[in-house]
């Protein structure tokens, strides 16, 4: 089915009634997050993120490559994400609908341009040899709040993944295979975690943290807000939708600024346990 | 019991068979007619073996002559309504299938209302077709629009359970608080009751007490419901 029925009456009225009151269809409170759960696969760099029944696949892969004569010094990230209909049956495949194209941009803003990988220590060979890093985004099931969920994924990925290492003489480059030297984790700059807050109609509901599918649709405006643990502001996003006042927007900040803190302890948490169940010798 | 995929054949033998849900007979190439499955499940059937279905669960309807489902007003197409029930293709609901509906006095329902309808005809190769009213009687029995409330989806075993009398969850809710329901075949419920606290509850539990999201058992929701504050 190309395009989804909107929700019905019974249900908006509902939805909105309830928000009056701070409560919530799923039982949560208003500044709630889901709490992810993160899988790593059996390779580096695959990781699957779940927040309640939204999961996302992220998955970091990288080659050499030789670069464009631009940039000679640096190394290529590139994040491929498509929404199949295998997310919800309102995406058709080969048509990229609205919100595809909001999450490319919203994963290419925080995970690429606000540079969270040090592109140049990915560089091998000055003008030669670069590391080109991929990262590829499946969404295996959309039940609202999709971005925050794929950024999650991404960053995490990108935190587990571990490249060959590589020695330079002179002009000759050897690629050592992992199982003859440990490889190396790609040096990243910050760890920034993407925060969805959904606005709605009625002046006097409050914002919501990490919307349900239902919510979203139902929602007058969503603002995406990225920032690290450290609280620096990546990117604020804001598509249209009903206008916020600036202390709407500086309380939403102080939220958020938690809610990073809270999540990087638990990145931090779930991938030293992982590592402890790795054997990688390092010799 | 066997479970079955779509496609196999299955040994039902009778000189009265009755073929109930998920099963299709097929004439085969020599003549001798075969009875196959079309859905995945178990194969289940009566003590005296004429009565013969598929039980099996999933989240996709496939509409059935004479179940009653709830769908959603779509559009309007000249005098007829077009309405999602969840399934393939969109269910065609007349303008005039309501219980002392004539061409001057018609009911006025609007894109995006709730209705609990039953299906008079489905076909795989056509559009499911709607009625609001009962078919012996011809009055409304229920069927209509669903005003205010709240729609929760499910799975379809998990409506087949709550539209079986001696299942536990509904009486327990009822004890606790007076509340409304209509329940669809096609995976979604259409609850009521006075407060959004109690509509909130009662839509978790559903999902708590469905087969693909846990399977919660009655002691369990008696706890979970005390937690609730209802």
């Amino acid at each position: 089915m190309p395009r989804p029925p909107s929700p019905s009456i019974p249900e908006k009225e509902f939805v909105h009634g309830a928000l009056k009151q701070s409560l919530r269809v799923d039982g949560r409170a208003m500044l709630e997050m889901r709490t992810p759960t993160l899988t790593f696969g059996p390779e580096l760099g695959w990781v699957e993120c779940a927040m309640g029944k939204t999961r996302v696949l992220a998955q970091v892969d990288g080659k050499m490559v030789k670069p464009p004569p631009e940039r000679p010094l640096e190394g290529m990230i590139t994040i491929h994400s498509e929404l199949s209909p295998m997310a919800s049956n309102e995406y058709e495949p080969g048509r990229p609908s609205e919100e595809e194209v909001t999450l490319t941009r919203m994963l290419d803003k925080v995970l690429r341009r606000s540079d969270t990988v040090d592109k140049e220590s990915l560089c091998v060979l000055a003008g030669q040899r670069v590391w080109h890093i991929r990262l590829t985004i499946h969404i295996l099931s959309n039940s609202g709040n999709m971005v925050d969920c794929a950024c999650l994924a991404g960053i995490v990925a990108l935190k587990h993944f571990r490249r060959p290492e590589v020695e330079v003489v002179g002009d000759e480059v050897t690629i050592h295979h992992p199982s003859e030297r440990a490889p190396v984790p790609l040096s990243m700059h910050h760890t920034p975690f993407c925060l969805t807050f959904a606005f709605f109609p009625d002046p006097s509901t409050p914002p919501l943290l990490d919307p349900s599918h239902l919510e979203e649709t139902l929602s007058a405006g969503l603002l995406s807000v990225a920032l690290n643990a450290q609280r620096e502001l990546c990117v604020v996003q804001k598509a249209g939708g009903i206008p916020l006042a600036p202390d709407d927007v500086l309380k939403i900040m102080d939220i958020a600024v938690t809610k990073a803190r809270e999540l990087d302890k638990l990145v931090e948490a779930r991938l030293e346990e992982d590592w402890k169940t790795r054997n990688v010798e390092v010799r | 019991m066997t479970t079955v995929l779509p496609g196999e054949q299955v040994p039902a033998q009778h000189v009265n068979l009755k073929l109930g849900p998920g099963l299709l007979q097929q004439t085969s190439v020599g003549g001798t007619p075969a009875v196959v499955s079309t859905r995945a499940g178990e194969v289940q059937h009566s003590a005296n073996r004429n009565k013969w279905w598929i039980e099996g669960n999933s989240r996709r309807y496939a509409p059935a002559p004479q179940e009653s489902v709830v769908g959603v007003v779509v559009s309007r197409s000249g005098e007829n309504w077009r309405v999602d029930i969840g399934s393939a293709h969109m269910a065609t609901l007349d303008g005039l299938a309501f219980e002392g509906a004539t061409k001057r006095n018609r009911p006025n329902l609007k894109v995006g209302s709730l209705l609990y309808a039953r299906v008079s005809l489905a076909h795989k190769d056509m559009e499911p077709e709607l009625e609001c009213f009962d078919a012996q009687t011809r009055k409304a029995e229920g069927f209509g629009e669903l005003k205010g409330g709240f729609l929760v989806q499910c799975s379809l075993k998990m409506c087949r359970l709550l539209l079986d009398p001696h299942h536990f969850l509904f009486p327990l809710l009822g004890s606790r608080f007076p509340l409304e329901s209509a329940i669809g075949m096609n995976g979604r419920v259409w609850i009521s009751a006075k407060e959004p606290r109690q509509v909130i509850a009662i839509a978790r539990c559903i999902e708590a007490v469905d087969p693909d999201g846990g399977g919660m058992d009655e002691a369990a929701v008696k706890k979970f419901l005390n937690t609730l504050d209802v």
